[in-house]
């Protein structure tokens, strides 16, 4: 259903779908409830409509007929069995999803900030750890644990397609995990309100075979092209020279932790947490005035020359 | 034919009770009144207008949300009309209005002169409305509350919102604290304590058994919120680590102290709403209530449980899935007493004879927006299922008809019901039956979609949304549903004012109502009964048509309690009479003290220690004044002459 | 019919016994006052229960002046207490008498406390338990601020004779408050001096 990339009542992977099931299961509970009651509220106050004989009016009459209280008896021993059997469907679904299917095959940190996700592969082999950002890639068909930080206020990581929601708090380690059934790129968004530029803190899961992920990762350690073009080559010197306080790609030079991890930034489909497409008239937008594209984003709007500026566009492009 | 004979109302000794309770006149006197009816009517009046402004603030919000990307609202503008949008609807609107009318009728459908303690209730009036002013004291300078009305920590902590905008909210919260708990207490006392002989605790009107229950909660749930304002506002003004990480604290302690009160107050917010509709929509179906005794015992027990659910507001905070597990279970459970009231209601007017007046049709309404804001309720107390709707707009549909569908429906019912009590004029029912229609079209328009919204994936809180998620069409309707409701309730604003007067005028019974406020003039007189009435059955003015039981009220006893401000006092269970109590004089005292606790809160609010200790000293001086004991105390044994 | 229902000629006018309105409304407000100490004191437990490190960070805190200031608060409420058992007698001046030993223990104990204060090495800003710890003890001595002032106006009132053996219901209800606040001390004085000491 990509016509609601965050919608959930489709969704893959173990962590999801039953959920999915039950959610199907409580709206219709719901609807049926919504559709009864209304029609007996209706037909209730139209049975008797009419206008009141005379002697009716005359009396003012008021009585109580039959004690009405087979209605409360009757209407509880309805509803409650649906209350508890749907209680009871709900636990067992917790049950199942609240850890993962199997052995966790990979565990992802991340890093939550205003107003984008940080991503952080760990490895015992420490030449193997990097980072990266807004875009978390995933082998399909392995539960992945996804332990999470904040470095500022509570935010949520929710994949709505892959799994629930789980708060990233500061000072607490909390933790849940995702699985894909199928490749895909999978939007998620903050859930929590995080303050200014909330609801554009978006991210994407993107699950790819086993050995198109293992080739991602490899790629992700390697530095950029050795030989870039003179332009990019002058945009590395701006890098280095006014992003590199806050910015870091692996390889070149600086090593700021302030902002998203740039390195094979050319990769991701999306910047600004998944915000605006990755392209060259966003990405010059996106650094010549960040707050024309998103209004209190933290990162300040650096004075480039024309020229530098384009420089710096084109060895971002570079950066596969 | 009549029923129980009406008490003559202008008959023998009305005149010496008249010159006893007025009010003085002039603009002191109206300032210095303590009369629950006039008290009842501000609360209301003022309730009202802070509908009218969240409402706008909201049809702000709507115009901007209305199509995808929209730069309307920047999202600070956004983010504090959110936050002020909330904080006034639930607090300064629902609880407020609920108020208003408990205060008004308290004493009406008891059978007593005034509530237990007078003075307390004008504080309690004077306090709520210059909290309300203190809240939005800073949106002129633009820094308005802005972390949403939940407030969480560490986003409403000094480093994240630096500005007055949360030390208004926290001080702000505290400050109303004092008249919810002040308004509260009262309630309680003026139930154990002044109620008409013969009055027992399965003859109180259910309005009276809701007020009651969200009173006895308020005691016990307000102290959380101030406990953690004032935590809050100490961390962000002097440096301490309640909910700061990095010095020992825990942002999630500002959660569990905020939801301990959070659910709590939300029943608060509909049980007495619900008890207008059980005491009211009996009169239009012309039978009583079915099932008093279950609607009594339900709304006491979703109160009790509803102290055991505040977890479901943390699902997916982390917390190990066996404690969510209960609060989960707790959280479906307590749908059954809201069950058991809704088949009581339906099996009413299905027993009954329907009377298709405006007041009906809000009442029938309710039920069916009650049941749909319930079954979404239902639906997020499933923990892995709140996993996904938590923090989405499918909770705001749920919150949106659970409190407009069971407060402010049944209010604006309650509105045409005791509209010609207060007034003396009945309200225009043609204008009432399209405000029904028209607010009820608006509201489902507006807020049903909000439950696909959410199932699609949009979050709560965004100032705005991105053109390919599929949100477009359903923000769109909701955004025209909202303009809809907006012109019904607006109908009924005309309604008000213009029945006011030019609303034919009413008699003291113009429904054939069966509770006690119906055997006094419309309006009452400032002394409500002419004679303390002794009750024998839960309906006094049906009692001979009902003819139950052989036992007849008596409204015009021969208690006329008329050596000063006087009324009767008995015990808690039976009602049995055991006391008279001397009611106060108006007093300036309560505006006074209300003065002084806002030039209190004003200057710690700016952090003015020296006219704090100024306002302090008002205040002690105010209360001093007030609680003196005098110089010539009432013997304690007089003998009343009777 | 009426008049056998309601014996209106044999009713009590303000009565000042546990039928009153202001006893009543003491009891709940005294309800409400204490539900706040429970959530300060539920703060204290659960940032406990969460904490990562040795609770306290200092190190339990000192009895040396908290123990004395716990009996000095529990004499001025024998005080006061006396002196209420005074004017149950109609024994105004035992009354006074009472009301001003109570108030000079009660400022005694502000004295104390805020003596302790002065010699805490650490403070509010320090961490969460020096949060905590000033904090919750400062609500606490702002209700006994209230307390002293209750019994100062009491004293004021009583000397200039508004209270008999029929009518003084102020002082009956003002010195529970005091009791209260006495009682609260307990529950504070457990938790801070107590409990770390359980091991």
């Amino acid at each position: 259903m990509t016509s609601a990339p965050l919608g959930y009542l489709a969704t893959d992977g173990a962590a999801a779908s039953p959920v999915t099931a039950l959610a199907w299961g409580l709206i219709g509970v719901s609807l049926a409830v919504i559709l009864i009651v209304g029609l007996l509220v209706v037909w209730a106050s139209l049975r008797r409509r009419g206008a009141p004989s005379q002697k009716e009016t005359d009396d003012n009459l008021v009585g109580r007929p039959a004690s009405g209280l087979a209605w409360i008896y009757g209407g509880l021993a309805i509803s409650v069995p649906v209350l508890l059997i749907s209680t009871v469907w709900s636990l067992v679904v917790l049950a199942q999803v609240m850890k993962p299917s199997a052995s966790p095959g990979l565990t992802i940190e991340v890093n939550a900030h205003q107003w984008w996700w940080e991503a952080r592969y760990d490895s015992p082999d420490p030449w193997r750890i990097f980072t990266t950002a807004n875009e978390i890639h995933i082998p399909v068909g392995v539960p992945v644990r996804i332990k999470l930080a904040s470095s500022d206020v509570i935010h949520s990581f929710w994949a709505p397609k892959l799994a629930g929601k789980m708060d990233v708090i500061p000072g607490l380690a909390n933790a849940t995990w995702i699985e894909a059934n199928h490749p895909g790129r999978y939007r998620g968004q903050c859930g929590e309100y995080c303050g200014l530029q909330h609801a554009r803190m978006a991210f994407y899961v993107v699950a790819e075979s086993p050995a198109a992920f293992a080739a991602w990762r490899a790629h992700e350690l390697e530095p950029p092209d050795a030989h870039p073009s003179p332009v990019a080559a002058r945009g590395a010197e701006v890098f280095a020279a006014r992003c590199a306080a806050c910015h870091t790609i692996r390889g070149a030079e600086g090593g700021g932790l302030v902002g998203p991890d740039l390195s094979h930034l050319a990769e991701r489909e999306t910047l600004a947490g998944a915000m605006i497409p990755n392209d060259r008239s966003h990405l010059d937008a996106w650094i010549r005035d960040p707050q024309g594209v998103k209004p209190g984003a933290l990162m300040p709007a650096v004075r480039l020359t024309q020229a530098d500026r384009g420089g710096l566009v084109a060895y971002l492009e570079s950066l596969k | 034919m009549a029923d129980v004979a009406l008490p003559d109302l202008n008959g023998e000794g009305s005149g010496a009770l008249q010159g006893l309770w007025q009010a003085k006149p002039g603009v002191l006197g109206w300032l210095a009144s303590v009369d629950h009816k006039e008290i009842g009517k501000r609360y209301i009046i003022t309730a009202f207008l802070f509908l009218v402004i969240g409402g706008l603030e909201a049809e702000m919000m709507r115009l901007q949300l209305a199509r995808p990307n929209q730069t309307l609202l920047t999202p600070e503008q956004y983010n504090q009309l959110f936050t002020m949008h909330g904080v006034t609807m639930i607090f300064l609107y629902a609880l407020p209005m609920l108020s208003g009318f408990s205060n008004f009728l308290w004493p009406l459908l008891l059978g007593s002169r005034d509530m237990a303690f007078p003075r307390l209730n004008a504080l309690s009036y004077w306090v709520y409305l210059f909290a309300g002013v203190f809240i939005y004291s800073t949106v002129l300078i633009g820094q308005a509350p802005d972390a949403g009305w939940f407030n969480y920590t560490p986003l409403s902590g000094k480093e994240y919102d630096p500005g007055a905008n949360i030390d208004v909210f926290a001080l702000g919260m505290i400050f109303l604290g004092v008249s919810t708990t002040v308004g509260a207490l009262n309630f309680v006392v003026t139930l154990m304590r002044t109620r008409a002989p013969g009055m027992s605790v399965n003859r109180l009107p259910i309005i009276i058994w809701g007020t009651l229950t969200a009173s006895v909660a308020n005691l016990f749930a307000v102290p959380a919120l101030s406990a953690a304002c004032l935590l809050l506002w100490l961390d962000r003004g002097f440096g301490m680590h309640f909910f700061d990480p990095a010095g020992g604290g825990q942002p999630l302690l500002w959660q569990h102290l905020f939801w301990i009160f959070g659910h709590p107050w939300v029943y608060a917010l509909v049980l007495p709403a619900m008890g207008i509709v059980s005491d009211a929509l009996p009169v239009f179906c012309r039978r009583p209530l079915v099932g008093y005794t279950a609607v009594a015992l339900a709304t006491v027990t979703t109160m009790v449980v509803g102290f055991g659910v505040w977890v479901h507001h943390m699902f997916a905070t982390g917390i190990p899935p066996l404690a969510i597990a209960f609060f989960g279970a707790a959280s479906m459970v307590i749908a059954i007493p809201s069950a058991v009231a809704v088949f009581a209601w339906i099996a009413t007017i299905w027993t009954g004879r329907p009377v298709f007046k405006t007041p009906f049709l809000y009442f029938a309404g309710f039920i069916a927006l009650f049941v749909i804001g319930g079954v979404s309720g239902f639906m997020t107390g499933a923990v892995p299922l709140d996993w996904q709707l938590t923090d989405t707009y499918f909770v705001v549909a749920h919150l949106h008809y659970v409190l407009l569908g069971i407060n402010v429906f049944p209010v604006i019912g309650g509105l045409y019901y005791w509209f010609p009590k207060a007034v003396g004029r009945m309200m225009n029912e043609r204008l009432g039956r399209w405000s029904f229609w028209v607010s009820f079209i608006g509201f489902n328009l507006a807020f049903f979609p909000m439950h696909i919204s959410g199932l699609l994936g949009m979050p709560r809180r965004v100032y705005t949304y991105g053109a390919h998620l599929g949100w477009d069409a359903t923000n769109m309707i909701t955004s025209v549903g909202s303009v809809i409701f907006a012109a019904g309730v607006g109908l009924t604003l005309i309604n008000l004012v213009v029945s006011r007067y030019r609303g034919a005028p009413a008699g003291p019974n113009p429904w054939d109502g069966s509770t006690l406020e119906w055997s006094v003039p419309s309006p009452p007189p400032p002394y409500n009964f002419r004679r303390i009435p002794i009750i024998a059955s839960r309906h006094p003015l049906w009692e001979a048509r009902l003819n139950e039981s052989p036992e007849r009220s008596v409204l015009d006893s021969d208690l006329a309690l008329d050596h000063g401000r006087e009324t009767i006092s008995t015990t808690s269970l039976d009602a049995e009479a055991d006391s008279i109590l001397k009611m106060p004089d108006d007093s300036l005292a309560p505006l006074i003290l209300g003065l002084g606790l806002t030039v209190l809160f004003f200057a710690l609010l700016w952090r003015a220690w020296w006219p704090a200790g100024a306002g302090l000293a008002i205040c002690v001086a105010a209360v001093a004044f007030w609680l003196a004991p005098t110089a010539d105390p009432v013997p304690a044994k007089e003998r009343a002459r009777g | 019919m009426a008049e056998s229902i309601v014996p209106l000629a044999r009713l009590d006018v303000s009565p000042t016994d546990k039928r009153s309105s202001g006893w009543h409304g003491l009891v709940f407000m005294i309800a409400t006052e204490a539900a706040l100490f429970v959530y300060l004191l539920f703060s204290y437990y659960f940032l406990a229960s969460q904490s990562a490190g040795p609770w306290p960070s200092s190190g339990a805190p000192s009895l040396a002046v908290a123990l004395p200031s716990t009996f000095v608060l529990l004499a001025s409420s024998g005080a006061a207490q006396w002196g209420v058992m005074g004017i149950e007698r109609g024994r105004s001046s035992r009354l006074a008498m009472g009301l001003g030993l109570a108030l000079a223990l009660g400022i005694g104990f502000t004295g104390l406390q805020l003596w302790e204060w002065a010699h805490k090495t650490f403070t509010p800003a320090t961490d969460v338990y020096g949060s905590l710890y000033f904090t919750i003890t400062g609500v606490h001595l702002l209700h006994v601020a209230v307390g002293l002032l209750i019994l100062a106006f009491l004293l004021v009132w009583t000397l200039m004779g508004r209270f008999t053996k029929a009518r003084h219901e102020h002082i009956t209800l003002g010195v529970y408050y005091w009791h209260f606040v006495d009682v609260v001390w307990l529950a504070v004085f457990t938790t801070f001096y107590l409990t770390p000491r359980l091991g």
